[in-house]
């Protein structure tokens, strides 16, 4: 740049903004179209009442105040998503930890059982659902069928024999239920753990056999710190994810039994597309936005205490 | 002497069994994971008696075959394959083109404001998708574009934010030097664009189709808002339908999941490798 004029500088610099906004269209006009215009919207739409086919009509914070104080499934729906975080997020969160620890054991033929781990979670999610609704059947289904053969076993022994719930049947077992089908997806997470285990440094490991480290604390100090970013990372995800479970309520229970599965995104979903209440559902949004809002900072912040990253500087 | 020589062989004794145990542990928990997957299998060719028994059969007897060919017109299957593989296909074109182009702008040109707009790209991954559904319906419909399959094509042409992203880590491992020295023999943009940098990228491009791919095929909700009439359909909201019209008739239900499932079990055994350096990369880098 330093041996052209003036007007030869700035003639690149518009060639590489003309260029640059060129290259960059797609996303700048999707960005535009269906995203930044319906941010705005949808906060308008918040404060009116809007079916999709009058104009909106405005209302003020009614929406709000409706949600907030009268509307039980509101309350409802956040009680169950909040449930689903505080079960079953950890849930999911060890169980792929625990097969990226498993399929880290230096044994013949990791490929293999790495493929059969990690092979439910790219299953369709409408197909898993119709399965586990098959699999959760109380009469026929193929858990409680296990359930009971394992505990005629029992009853032979003169022990107590558990009974097989009825799961989505049942409002105290629907909830689980979704858990425990969660459970068989956690091979994604693993994949993703097995690489950041990976990643550690042997010297570390080697290091502190030297000093006579048993495996519990080599764990402690040295693996689960170095994987904590990742584990970050994916309890981020795992929350703003968590806020949106829809699919699987939606093909399995409806919002049921006596809307034990009815979690935020479907309660949002159904104000908006069944009873065509879209200020109502924008509201929701809003509120969800908050929410999720909120609780990231506050895994942000206390990640300072608990996250590691390698090549910081203390 | 002796006394070494059986040191050693206790050693490797419990070394052998150490590993057959674990062996054994991986085994039982492999086993677990694939028993829904026999049991879809299973089931989709049980005669409806063997269905209903309790305790349950293993194996189906005799294997109804015929399940799947009545399971697959019972609602029109195959009409609803073609539109999830015309929508797989286009949504893949698309987000391939326009992340890389977007990706592109934002690591190989310089531009004033190129920063704030890539910080805005970045903010956009944690907006939850309800806040802007709601408003993005109603633009669509006053397109008069529900009940198309374009609401669920286009916005793949308009790139996806972490695609962009994923991209444009890679094209910035791109040296400096190749897209200048063909700068310097005349190229332009364009041209560096296609013949330097994309064909560098291809593991990021492969991984990026795979996942748009799998994205498009599994999607519920956009097909579930905008398409209304069932000849649009796709696997997975004609699936759901199947779930609430013929709940019950568990054998045809099975051979229909396994039918949207099969495609995917294949393309993964394909494409093993993308799909794994695609979770770390996805994983990872963030």
């Amino acid at each position: 740049m330093r041996n052209m004029t003036r007007r030869q500088t700035s003639r690149l610099v518009k060639a590489d903004l003309r260029n640059g906004l060129l290259f960059a269209a797609p996303w700048i006009a999707g960005f535009l179209c269906l995203t930044a215009y319906p941010i705005i919207a949808s906060i308008y739409y918040s404060f009116c009442n809007f079916d999709a086919i009058s104009p909106p009509h405005w209302v003020g914070m009614l929406n709000y105040r409706i949600l907030v104080t009268e509307d039980e499934l509101f309350w409802r729906s956040l009680w169950n998503t909040a449930y689903m975080i505080v079960f079953g997020l950890p849930v999911g969160l060890v169980s792929s930890l625990v097969l990226a620890f498993l399929l880290n054991l230096k044994v013949r033929g990791m490929a293999f059982y790495r493929t059969l781990y990690y092979l439910p979670s790219i299953t369709p999610i409408v197909a898993a659902s119709a399965l586990w609704l098959w699999l959760l059947n109380p009469e026929i289904g193929l858990v409680n069928e296990l359930i009971m053969t394992f505990g005629k076993m029992l009853h032979r022994l003169h022990l107590p024999a558990p009974a097989g719930p009825g799961w989505l049947i049942d409002p105290a077992w629907a909830k689980p239920a979704l858990i425990f089908m969660g459970l068989w997806g956690a091979g994604g997470g693993m994949l993703i753990y097995l690489a950041g285990l990976q990643d550690v440094p042997e010297q570390l490991y080697e290091a502190a056999d030297l000093d006579g480290a048993s495996s519990w604390k080599k764990l402690w100090h040295i693996t689960l710190p170095m994987l904590s970013p990742v584990i970050f990372f994916n309890l981020v995800m795992g929350l703003i994810g968590s806020f949106q479970y829809f699919t699987q309520v939606y093909v399995m229970t409806g919002g049921g039994p006596q809307d034990a599965t009815l979690f935020y995104a479907l309660h949002l979903f159904n104000n908006a597309f069944l009873n065509f209440k879209m200020g109502y559902a924008s509201a929701m949004a809003w509120i969800l936005f908050l929410i999720t809002l909120a609780c990231t900072l506050l895994v942000f912040k206390t990640s300072a205490r608990w996250v590691y990253y390698p090549g910081e500087l203390k | 002497m002796t006394h070494s020589l059986d040191w050693k062989k206790r050693r490797k004794l419990r070394v052998t069994v150490k590993e057959a145990l674990q062996h054994l542990l991986l085994l039982a928990i492999g086993v677990s994971f694939m028993l829904p997957f026999y049991w879809l299998v299973a089931t989709s060719l049980k005669p409806d008696a063997q269905v209903f028994q309790s305790p349950p059969a293993w194996l189906p007897h005799p294997i109804m075959w015929h399940n799947y060919p009545k399971a697959l017109t019972y609602v029109p299957f195959a009409r609803y394959l073609l539109n999830t593989l015309v929508i797989c296909t286009l949504s893949v074109f698309g987000m391939l083109l326009s992340s890389s182009l977007v990706a592109y702008s934002f690591s190989k040109i310089r531009w004033p404001g190129r920063n704030i707009a890539f910080f805005i790209l970045l903010s956009t991954l944690m907006l939850p998708g309800q806040v802007t559904m709601i408003p993005v319906f109603s633009i669509f419909k006053s397109l008069h574009w529900v009940d198309t399959i374009r609401p669920l094509v286009v916005p793949s042409f308009l790139g996806g934010a972490f695609y962009i992203f994923l991209l444009r880590q890679f094209f910035m491992t791109v040296p400096l030097e190749l897209s200048d020295a063909a700068k310097i023999d005349g190229c332009s943009e364009l041209d560096i664009y296609r013949r330097v940098v994309l064909p560098l990228a291809k593991p990021a491009l492969a991984t990026i189709a795979l996942f748009t791919f799998i994205g498009a095929w599994n999607d519920f909700l956009g097909p579930l808002i905008y398409l209304n009439d069932d000849a649009k359909y796709t696997l997975s909201l004609g699936l759901q339908q199947f779930v609430s019209r013929h709940g019950a008739e568990w054998s045809m239900l099975m051979a229909a999941s396994t039918v949207m499932t099969t495609p995917i079990v294949v393309l993964f055994f394909f494409a093993q490798k993308t799909f794994i350096q695609g979770i770390t990369l996805t994983g990872i880098k963030g």
